[in-house]
């Protein structure tokens, strides 16, 4: 019951949405914007011709390689510049440049260093989501409370304990919350990527179906699979949150 | 009783937007092996500035510290800080930050003195808990424990159950009295409690406001279990209260 009451208000604004949709592209007699069930249908094709899978397989192993790419680099980098005060004046500028211009903005770079196949999106992902989660990591190493490294200098337990048991834990939190924001970008963007070039994904799938004969239905599917599909991965970083050894962070 | 902490002239200043603020001017204290002594003064007259500074967290601007006869210049496991905050990492559990400070041993032996102290301050059953988990008094057990553990010769005590309420305030410090029966510990406890003072230390020392200085010293010659409603006891609490500045106090 109370998940239903929680659940209902965002199902009735969707629900009305659509039926104001249908209604205008009704009244319009619009030939060309579908109406909700013209995407159904649109859907269960690509679901039948079985070209829906390859899109959103093609476009789940760009952002899957990019973004691991991205943390693997992100995280070291990230509490090395919180942990050196030396490395964070040296680099922070650089990076604060770096990170307000679009990955959009890379496209032409990433298609002249990678060519059209799949590392250009790759590049791009890792691009849009580094930034962000050196960005968060280093934040994480400096709200540090100072009691705790204090406590640690107190027990004088080596270097290697001291970021096993003190500085990593303490910063993960800073580091899931960084990897949310990280795979944000990269679905954003991975979708973006795909509209340029390529054959596959499911940006490919949008700019193709509308080049292709105004298949506007399958445009707008391809959109709420996007949606879906976004929703999903940021539920599965949500997970991360729940772990054990971050749960004091959300604790109180 | 050989002398454990020696504290010769310290004075510490800190530049401000004001201008220097002279927080200590001059502190010798001398600090035998085994003894308890409180330190009480009037708030933000420097206690903790002190503490930090003995601990070797801090170095002081003038004057020196010696544990044993060797300069304080670093904090060592040798001598463990309970500050009121409290330092218990919230992201281990209870059994994890009583084994953090055991380096060099082998795992089990690590477990097996975890749960002796945990069981010590009364945490039995509770090894696996994350200190969220735990209410305010668990928390403070553990910060205890986790200090004991590694056998320190000093316990640095700053404000340590302050943030308790009255009722767990002292029954802390009557957990803490048992625990000090069973292992000897060096103590300096700073409060701003007298009671606490007279129930804990054999010896309590009176700063002033700052620039801060010692201003009286006090023995607690009263043998424990002591009882804070008896006359000597009530007799030295209106001495020391009189020191801080608390006239015509009638308790």
């Amino acid at each position: 019951m109370i998940a239903a009451k929680r659940v209902l208000p965002s199902v009735a604004v969707i629900a009305l949405i659509i039926g104001v949709w249908w209604a205008i592209v009704v009244a319009t007699g619009s030939v060309v914007f579908p109406t909700p069930w013209q995407v159904v249908t649109g859907t269960i094709e690509l679901i039948r011709d079985g070209t829906l899978w390859g899109h959103i397989g093609a476009s789940l192993f760009r952002v899957g390689t990019g973004f691991l790419l991205a943390v693997t680099v992100a995280v070291p980098l990230g509490l090395w510049m919180g942990w050196v005060k030396g490395a964070y004046i040296t680099l922070n500028p650089l990076f604060q440049m770096l990170r307000p211009i679009s990955p959009i903005a890379w496209i032409p770079i990433a298609i002249l260093w990678f060519g059209v196949g799949n590392l250009s999106p790759i590049f791009l992902i890792f691009i849009s989501s580094v930034f962000p989660m050196v960005v968060q990591t280093i934040a994480g190493v400096h709200t540090i409370e100072k009691r705790y490294l204090r406590a640690a200098a107190n027990f004088g337990v080596s270097r290697a304990t001291l970021f096993r048991q003190v500085v990593i834990p303490a910063v993960l939190p800073q580091i899931i919350v960084g990897m949310r924001i990280g795979l944000g970008v990269a679905w954003l963007v991975v979708v973006a990527a795909e509209m340029i070039a390529l054959r596959s994904g499911l940006g490919y799938l949008i700019i193709d179906s509308r080049n292709a004969g105004n298949r506007y239905d399958l445009v707008i599917a391809g959109m709420i699979i996007i949606g879906l599909i976004g929703l999903l991965l940021d539920g599965l970083m949500r997970l991360l949150e729940g772990l054990r050894v971050v749960r004091w962070r959300y604790a109180h | 009783m050989p002398t454990k902490i020696l504290v010769d002239g310290i004075g510490k200043s800190f530049a401000t937007d004001q201008g220097t603020l002279h927080v200590l001017d001059s502190i010798s204290l001398e600090v035998g092996d085994g003894e308890i002594v409180a330190i009480v003064g009037p708030s933000g007259c420097g206690k903790s500035t002190m503490m930090n500074i003995i601990a070797g967290f801090d170095r002081p601007d003038r004057g020196s510290v010696r544990v044993d006869g060797v300069v304080q210049s670093k904090p060592s496991s040798r001598g463990i800080l309970i500050s009121q905050a409290g330092s218990v990492f919230p992201w281990l559990t209870v059994q994890q930050n009583l084994m953090f400070g055991l380096n060099g041993r082998a795992h089990d032996e690590k477990k097996q003195l975890a749960d002796h102290y945990a069981e010590m301050v009364g945490l039995k059953g509770f090894e696996a808990r994350y200190p969220h988990e735990l209410s305010g008094g668990m928390l403070k057990r553990a910060e205890l424990a986790r200090a004991l553990v590694v056998k320190p010769e000093i316990l640095y005590m700053d404000e340590p159950f302050s943030a308790l309420d009255a009722l767990l305030h002292l029954r802390m410090r009557n957990e803490l009295l048992r625990i000090l029966e069973q292992e000897r510990h060096t103590v300096l406890l700073i409060t701003h409690d007298v009671e606490e003072a007279i129930h804990v230390a054999n010896r309590i020392v009176v700063l002033s406001i700052r620039p801060t200085t010692i201003q009286a010293t006090f023995d607690v010659p009263f043998a424990h279990p002591r009882k804070l409603s008896s006359a000597p006891v009530q007799e030295l609490r209106t001495q020391i209260l009189r020191e801080l500045g608390v006239d015509g106090y009638d308790a």
